[in-house]
C-alpha cells in the first residue's frame, strides 16, 4: 500500500473513532437523563419509609444529588469510567457485580442464536437470490416475513407448550441448578436459542438475498460464467465472497436485535441473564441497575458496530481508498 | 381514474398483497364496529364457562374467567391497532421532520445523526420498557415511548432519501428561480419522500404492534385490565398447558396483522419504487 492510502486509511479510522466516541458520550447522556427523569426521589426509595426528610437531605448531599444536573452528570460519568456503576437498591450489591453475574447465559444465548440465524439465513438467502422469483424464493421470502411478524414471546410460549410440556424433550424454564454441568446448561439454552435464532434469521435472509442479487448482476460474474465455470463455482466461490462483506454489517444489527430479543426470551424461559435482570429491575424500579444495564448494552452495541466498521475498511478496498 | 386503476392493478398483481389488504380492512372494520356486533360481551365473566375449548358458541374458546376469546380479540383490536397506528403516524411525522432537516442542512446533519445513532444503540424493547417504566403504564405512554423508539428509524431513512433528492437538477432549478427554503422542502422535496415514508409507516405499524404486545407481556405495557392482544397472551401463560387456545388465538391475531402490514409495506415499495424490489 502506498503512503497516500495509508494516510486515507488513518484519517478514515480516526473519523470512525471520533464518531463512535461522540455516539458513546450521547448514549451516556441519554442513560443519565432517562433515569433522572424518572418519577420519585431515588433517595427516598433507597432509605425506605422510615427515613425523615433530614435523612433524605443528608443522603442527597452525600450522593451529590443536591448539585446542578451538569455537575451530577460529571460526577456520575467519572465513577462510570472508573468501572463503578453504583449500588443496586434491591440487591444491595454493586451493579457491576450484578451485571457480571448475569452475563454468562446472555452471552451464550446470543452466540448460539446468531450462529443459528446465520446457518439458516445465509443459505436461504443465497437460494432465494439464485432462484429469484421461483417457488423457492417465494417460500423463503414468505417465511422470512412470517419470522419478522411473530412476537418472540409467543413463539417461545408455543415451543414450550409443544416441545417442553407436550413432548418433554426440553426443560420448561430456568438454567439448571446453581453449579450444574455445562451439558445441563446447554440443554436449557437450546429452546431459547432456537426461538431467537429462527426469528432473527429473517433479517439475514433479506440482507443476503439483496446482497447476492447485487453481486450476481456484476460484469465479473458474467465473465466467470462465460469462462465456462460451473454455476455452483460462480455462486459459491466468486459471488458469495463479495456478498459476504455487506452481510458483516447485518451481523452487528442482528446482535443488537438479539440483546433486545433476549429481554423477552429470557423472561419467557426464565433464564437468569441480563434481559431478565433488566425486566425485574424495571418492575422493582431499581434505577441503578436499569441505568447500568442500559449503558452496558448500548455500549456493547456501539463498540460492535465500530469494530465492524473498521473491519469493513480492511475488507473492502473501495472504502480504504476513499 | 385510469391512473388509479393502473396503480391498483400493479399493487394487486401479487395476490398476497390483496389478501393482506382485505385482512387488514376486516380487522379494522371489526375493531370499529365491535361495540355492536360482537357475539358476546368481551368483559362478561361466566365462571361456569371458564376455559372452554373452541366450540360453536365460542369459536376460539373462553379464557380463565369464562370470557369469549373471539369477542375479546376483536374488542382488543381497537387498543392494539390504535397503539400501532398512533405510534406509526407520530414516528413518521417526527422522523420525517428530523430526516428532512438532517438531509437538507449540511451543518445539522452530523449532530442530528449522531443523536439518532445513539438512540438506535438501545434495542427497541429495552428502550421501550425503560421509557414506559419512567412514564408509567398506560396506552398513551406506550404510544409516546414507542414513538421515541421508532422516530430515529424513520429519520435515518428520510435523511438518506433527502440527500439524494437534494442533488437532483429540479431542486437546483427551483432554487435558481428563487423558491424559498421552507417551500422548497414542503412542496418540492417532501412529495418525493412519500414512498419511503409510506413504506416506513406500514413497517413501523407492524413493529409497534409487536412491541406493544411485548411490553404488555413483560408487564410494563398498557396495564393488565385493558384487553390488548399482548395482555391476552400474557394472561394465558398460566393456563396454556390446559387451554392451548387461550395462548394460540390472540397470538395468531398479532401474527396475521403484523404479517399483513409487512406484506402491504412490501407491495407499496415495489409499486412506488420498482428498483428497490426485494430490499430491506
Amino acid at each position: 500500500m502506498s503512503r497516500m492510502s495509508w494516510g486515507i486509511l488513518g484519517r478514515t479510522l480516526l473519523g470512525r473513532l471520533g464518531g463512535m466516541l461522540a455516539v458513546l458520550s450521547l448514549v451516556s447522556v441519554l442513560v443519565f437523563l432517562l433515569t433522572r427523569l424518572a418519577a420519585g426521589d431515588p433517595m427516598a426509595m433507597l432509605l425506605g419509609d422510615q427515613a425523615s426528610l433530614a435523612d433524605i437531605a443528608l443522603a442527597r448531599e452525600r450522593y451529590g444529588l443536591d448539585q446542578p444536573l451538569l455537575a451530577q452528570f460529571v460526577l456520575w460519568l467519572g465513577e462510570v469510567l472508573k468501572g463503578n456503576l453504583g449500588q443496586s437498591i434491591f440487591l444491595q450489591t454493586p451493579v457491576t457485580q450484578v451485571l457480571l453475574d448475569r452475563a454468562e447465559p446472555t452471552a451464550w444465548l446470543a452466540i448460539f442464536s446468531v450462529s443459528l440465524a446465520m446457518l439458516i439465513g445465509v443459505p436461504c438467502g443465497i437460494a432465494s437470490a439464485v432462484w429469484r422469483g421461483r417457488w423457492i424464493d417465494q417460500c423463503v421470502s414468505t417465511l422470512a416475513m412470517l419470522g419478522a411478524s411473530m412476537p418472540s414471546f409467543w413463539m417461545g410460549l408455543l415451543v414450550i407448550q409443544l416441545l417442553a410440556v407436550g413432548a418433554g424433550w426440553f426443560p420448561v424454564s430456568g438454567y439448571g441448578e446453581p453449579g450444574a454441568g455445562w451439558l445441563t446448561r446447554l440443554h436449557h439454552l437450546l429452546l431459547p436459542s432456537l426461538v431467537l435464532g429462527t426469528l432473527n434469521s429473517a433479517l439475514i435472509i433479506r440482507f443476503t438475498r439483496a446482497s447476492m442479487l447485487d453481486i450476481l448482476g456484476e460484469d465479473y460474474i458474467r465473465t466467470a460464467r462465460s469462462k465456462g465455470l460451473t454455476e455452483s463455482t460462480v455462486v459459491l466461490k466468486h459471488a458469495l465472497r463479495n456478498a459476504l462483506v455487506p452481510i458483516l454489517t447485518v451481523l452487528g444489527l442482528t446482535l443488537a436485535l438479539m440483546i433486545g430479543g433476549a429481554v423477552v426470551t429470557e423472561t419467557v424461559f426464565n433464564l437468569p441473564g441480563l434481559g431478565n435482570l433488566v425486566v425485574r429491575a424495571v418492575l422493582r424500579r431499581d434505577y441503578p441497575v436499569i441505568q447500568g444495564a442500559l449503558l452496558v448494552i448500548a455500549g456493547i452495541y456501539v463498540i460492535i458496530n465500530f469494530t465492524i466498521d473498521v473491519l469493513y475498511v480492511f475488507v473492502d478496498p473501495r472504502v480504504r481508498h476513499g | 381514474m385510469a391512473e388509479w386503476r393502473l396503480l391498483l392493478k400493479t399493487l394487486f398483481a401479487r395476490r398476497v398483497v390483496l389478501i393482506a389488504l382485505v385482512l387488514l380492512a376486516l380487522m379494522l372494520l371489526m375493531a370499529a364496529i365491535s361495540q355492536w356486533v360482537l357475539p358476546h360481551d368481551p368483559m362478561a365473566m361466566k365462571v361456569s364457562q371458564r376455559l372452554r375449548a373452541p366450540n360453536w358458541n365460542h369459536w376460539s374458546g373462553t379464557d380463565e374467567l369464562g370470557r369469549d376469546i373471539t369477542s375479546r380479540i376483536f374488542y382488543g383490536a381497537r387498543y392494539s391497532l390504535a397503539i400501532g397506528a398512533g405510534t406509526a403516524l407520530l414516528a413518521a411525522f417526527f422522523g420525517t421532520l428530523l430526516g428532512l432537516l438532517a438531509g437538507f442542512f449540511k451543518h445539522l446533519d452530523a449532530p442530528l445523526m449522531r443523536c439518532v445513532d445513539a438512540m438506535m444503540a438501545f434495542p427497541d424493547i429495552l428502550l421501550g420498557i425503560a421509557l414506559v417504566s419512567i412514564l408509567g403504564a398506560s396506552p398513551t405512554n406506550v404510544v409516546l415511548a414507542l414513538t421515541i423508539v421508532y422516530t430515529p428509524r424513520v429519520a435515518r431513512v428520510v435523511r438518506a432519501s433527502t440527500l439524494v433528492i437534494r442533488e437532483l437538477p429540479y431542486v437546483e432549478a427551483a432554487r435558481a428561480v428563487g423558491v424559498s427554503t421552507p417551500r422548497l422542502l414542503s412542496v418540492h422535496i417532501l412529495p418525493n419522500l412519500m414512498s419511503p415514508i409510506l413504506v416506513q409507516l406500514s413497517f413501523i405499524f407492524a413493529y409497534a404492534l409487536l412491541a406493544e404486545a411485548g411490553l404488555s407481556f413483560l408487564g410494563v405495557g398498557v396495564g393488565a385490565e385493558i384487553p390488548t392482544w399482548g395482555t391476552m397472551v400474557a394472561a394465558s401463560t398460566q393456563y396454556a398447558d390446559r387451554a392451548f387456545w387461550t395462548l394460540f388465538f390472540p397470538g395468531m391475531a398479532i401474527v396475521l396483522t403484523a404479517l399483513s402490514l409487512q406484506i402491504l409495506g412490501d407491495g407499496v415499495r415495489d409499486l412506488l419504487d420498482p428498483r428497490l424490489k426485494g430490499m430491506q
